[in-house]
């Protein structure tokens, strides 16, 4: 089994290189799209990505560790991220925050038990005008208001995502 | 010729080189400034802000040690703003700095405090760390790791990726959340460090350190039944002066030798005697290999052959490169043969128990600790060598045994085992092994002295990081004839990133050397991670030439004249490459890789 997990990393990985090569500076690039294939890069990923482009672990360790959308455990199938800078703030991010935690059941930088959603903060995601604003996954939500948040978590739900 | 360039500094007029930094050009007209995360052996980085400077027509700072000169300017070195913004950096560094200077290693030699103290910080400005936030690392025989101490100035990175090629360290997280972290987070015992002790060696704070072994060690000097015996290695003798204010360059073997008799120390050897061991030993493979492969024809003879003295380049190859560890000579380095020497040999001449003997091993160096605690060095049947001191941790204690070298006489050695030869000596420096080795191996083979004048072998000295030399043996004894005509050839290389340089060579199969030596530090032993601090390239050299002076001074200039490695053989080893040189001197080496996986392995 865990040979086949292997197997599979590798040629997603393979796959990855062939596309931005293997120089140093298409690491980016490359955490990027195994992190869009897989959901997250695990250790095991990590380690196979310093094999195939002859980069140190403790050099794709710290770039990882700097970009918090690359994702070093398994989360949900839709991360949503409420933002938490100023205009959020003062536009009410806490209330969006609260019924998107009594909806799901979960906390902050928690997983949903059905693996469906990931909720975290994330700083400003440049939607200040429109605020309070939220990401799920790549889609910015804005001028939200608790009844606009439930009504998205639905859509996700029903699969007809709005 | 590059093109000069006339500068005003403070309002002088002065001409300089375009391209040189401000920093270095205030350096070489006598103007300091003060600098934190700069270092001479280091990439610049740029990044403490205590280097400042105003120039003249721009609006911001800018750091003197990343801006090169390219235009005439005028620059000041300490106006009000520069003054202010140096300060206020320094705070703002200081605020994040758990700082508990009474219980630090490097209390009163530490960069940070003198800086303080230079500019005058009477207070926190801004809030202070008043509980260390982080556990401190202290899983590794050789290094600690505390990170509250850290300052984020990144020479450890710059020292383990750029000029080791090791990298161990990197930064991860950022913001204020920054820390240097090895791979994964994982204990450093747990990954790929080398344990060269260099980022020590370039840490303005305590947040590196070695693990030092001193409590142990009195408790075994004030513990009557133990017989406590200590070896001392070529090159702190020619540094430790610098922690009693001597000048870099001294060296200082007869008052250390006495310091140690006064502390308690029972017998006191010398680490050259064991060098001397090595070079019979290795020569004496060096010698076989060649006539296996040129010869017979082996073909599993590996040729080139590496030195193996340097622990810290032994776990760089067991990383790095597992499938050249054929080529690494079999010998243990000179502190392992010389604990099982001890052990076995020595105690039966005196007629002490091995179990009472406790030897310790004053090394210039962090991966000697790790190395001393690998599970294959008992051969003598207790553990060959116990603790392993670095030159730092033995002034401490010379220190605390209120001792100063400067009242103290010059003594000897004890014998046997407590004479070293000149070619043993230079096993302090860069390239030392390799003219050692040569002295015997071409004087074995030929019956006469290398053909140098003075026997010193000048191609393979120097600070060059690369250096090679070729030697043809000619009219041979007849029992060496398949040498006779045939070129040696041989290399030395220090610091690991060179090392990796000659391996990538030998990848391509573009390597035609004999023999080759690798040091892991830079500068060989003397600039080795247990060695004073600071160490800076013109401070190597004065070691380096304080080992090659003491050596032109010494009766015995190689290895096979030393009468007490001639009475070892006589009266126990047999002789080189013998059966019981193979179980006390020879070791094996352990595949490591460089990869490895963390806790969540999983897909």
């Amino acid at each position: 089994m865990i040979e086949c997990k292997v197997d599979y990393l590798k040629r997603i990985i393979e796959d990855v290189l062939k596309v931005h090569g293997n120089h140093r500076s298409s690491l980016l690039p490359v955490l990027i799209a195994v992190n869009d294939k897989i959901g997250f890069i695990s250790d095991m990923a990590l380690v196979e990505i310093s094999k195939q482009m002859d980069i140190p672990i403790a050099e794709i360790h710290g770039v990882m560790s700097f970009y918090s959308f690359l994702n070093k455990k398994k989360k949900g199938k839709y991360v949503i991220r409420i933002c938490r800078s100023l205009s959020c703030e003062f536009k009410g991010k806490n209330r969006i925050k609260n019924v998107i935690m009594r909806e799901l059941g979960i906390g902050v930088g928690e997983t949903t038990d059905d693996g469906l959603f990931t909720l975290e903060e994330t700083n400003c995601i440049g939607m200040c005008d429109r605020s309070p604003a939220m990401l799920i996954n790549d889609r910015p939500y804005y001028n939200l208001t608790p009844e606009r948040a439930i009504e998205i978590l639905e859509s996700y739900r029903g699969g007809k995502i709005i | 010729m590059s093109e000069k360039i006339k500068i005003k500094i403070d309002g002088k007029e002065f001409e300089v080189e375009k391209g040189i930094t401000i920093l270095e050009a205030c350096k070489r007209f006598g103007i300091k400034i003060p600098t934190l995360c700069y270092h001479p052996d280091l990439t610049v980085a740029g990044i403490c802000r205590i280097c400042v400077v105003e120039i003249e027509g721009m609006d911001k700072l800018q750091p003197a040690c990343a801006y090169p000169i390219d235009r005439e300017m005028s620059i000041k070195t300490h106006s009000n703003k520069v003054r202010i913004a140096r300060k206020t950096n320094l705070e703002l560094i200081l605020s994040e700095h758990y700082g508990d200077c009474y219980t630090c290693v490097r209390n009163g030699k530490c960069e940070l405090q003198k800086l303080a103290a230079d500019f005058g910080i009477d207070r926190y400005i801004f809030p202070s760390v008043t509980s260390p936030k982080y556990k401190i690392d202290n899983s590794s025989h050789a290094i600690v790791r505390d990170p509250n101490k850290c300052i984020h100035c990144k020479r450890c990175i710059r020292t383990c990726i750029d000029l080791q090629q090791v990298a161990a360290l990197e930064t991860a997280n950022r913001g204020h959340n920054v820390q240097i972290q090895t791979a994964l987070n994982k204990p450093i015992s747990e990954v790929i460090c080398i344990n060269c002790g260099q980022c020590i060696n370039r840490c303005p704070t305590g947040a590196l350190r070695a693990k030092d072994p001193a409590d142990e060690i009195w408790d075994a000097i004030c513990d009557p039944s133990k017989f406590v015996v200590i070896q001392t290695a070529p090159s702190p003798r020619a540094a430790i002066g610098e922690e009693f204010g001597y000048p870099p360059g001294t060296c200082v073997t007869g008052k250390l030798n006495a310091a140690l008799r006064r502390i308690g120390f029972d017998r006191i050897f010398d680490t050259n005697f064991a060098a001397d061991l090595t070079i019979m030993e290795e020569g004496s493979e060096l010698i076989e290999r060649l006539k296996r492969k040129l010869v017979e024809g082996d073909k599993s003879v590996k040729l080139p052959m590496f030195t193996s003295c340097s622990p810290g380049w032994v776990k760089f190859i067991e990383h790095y490169y597992p499938q050249y560890l054929d080529h690494l000579s079999t010998c243990k380095s000179p502190q392992q043969m010389f604990g099982a020497i001890i052990k076995t040999y020595y105690a039966q001449k005196i007629g002490i128990d091995p179990a009472k003997i406790v030897t310790v091993a004053l090394m210039p160096c962090a991966a000697k600790k790790f190395e001393c605690n690998r599970p294959e060095m008992r051969d003598s049947g207790y553990k060959d060598v116990d603790y392993g001191l670095t030159t730092r941790e033995m002034a401490a204690m010379i220190k605390e045994a209120g001792i100063d070298l400067h009242d103290m006489p010059d003594e000897d050695f004890d014998h046997p085992l407590g004479l070293g030869s000149g070619a043993g000596l230079i096993f302090g420096s860069t390239g030392g092994v390799m003219e050692a080795a040569l002295r015997t191996v071409y004087e074995i083979v030929t019956g006469r002295p290398v053909p140098f004048k003075d026997l010193d072998i000048t191609p393979i000295r120097g600070m060059e990081w690369i250096r090679e030399a070729s030697l043809v043996m000619e009219n041979v004894k007849p029992e060496y004839k398949f040498l006779e005509g045939v070129e040696v050839k041989v290399a030395v290389a220090h610091g690991t990133a060179n090392a990796k340089k000659l391996l990538r060579r030998l990848e391509e199969g573009k390597l035609d050397y004999h023999f080759i030596e690798i040091m892991a530090c830079p500068g060989g032993c003397l600039g080795g991670g247990g060695q004073p601090i600071p160490t800076t390239p013109e401070i190597r050299e004065a070691r380096a030439r304080a080992i090659y002076e003491e050596e032109k001074r010494l009766p015995v200039r190689k290895s096979h004249e030393n009468p007490e490695i001639k009475q070892l053989y006589e009266e126990f080893l047999g002789k080189p490459l013998g059966e019981l040189s193979h179980k006390l001197l020879h070791t094996h080496y352990t595949p490591r890789g460089k990869y490895f996986l963390g806790e969540e392995n999983v897909l």
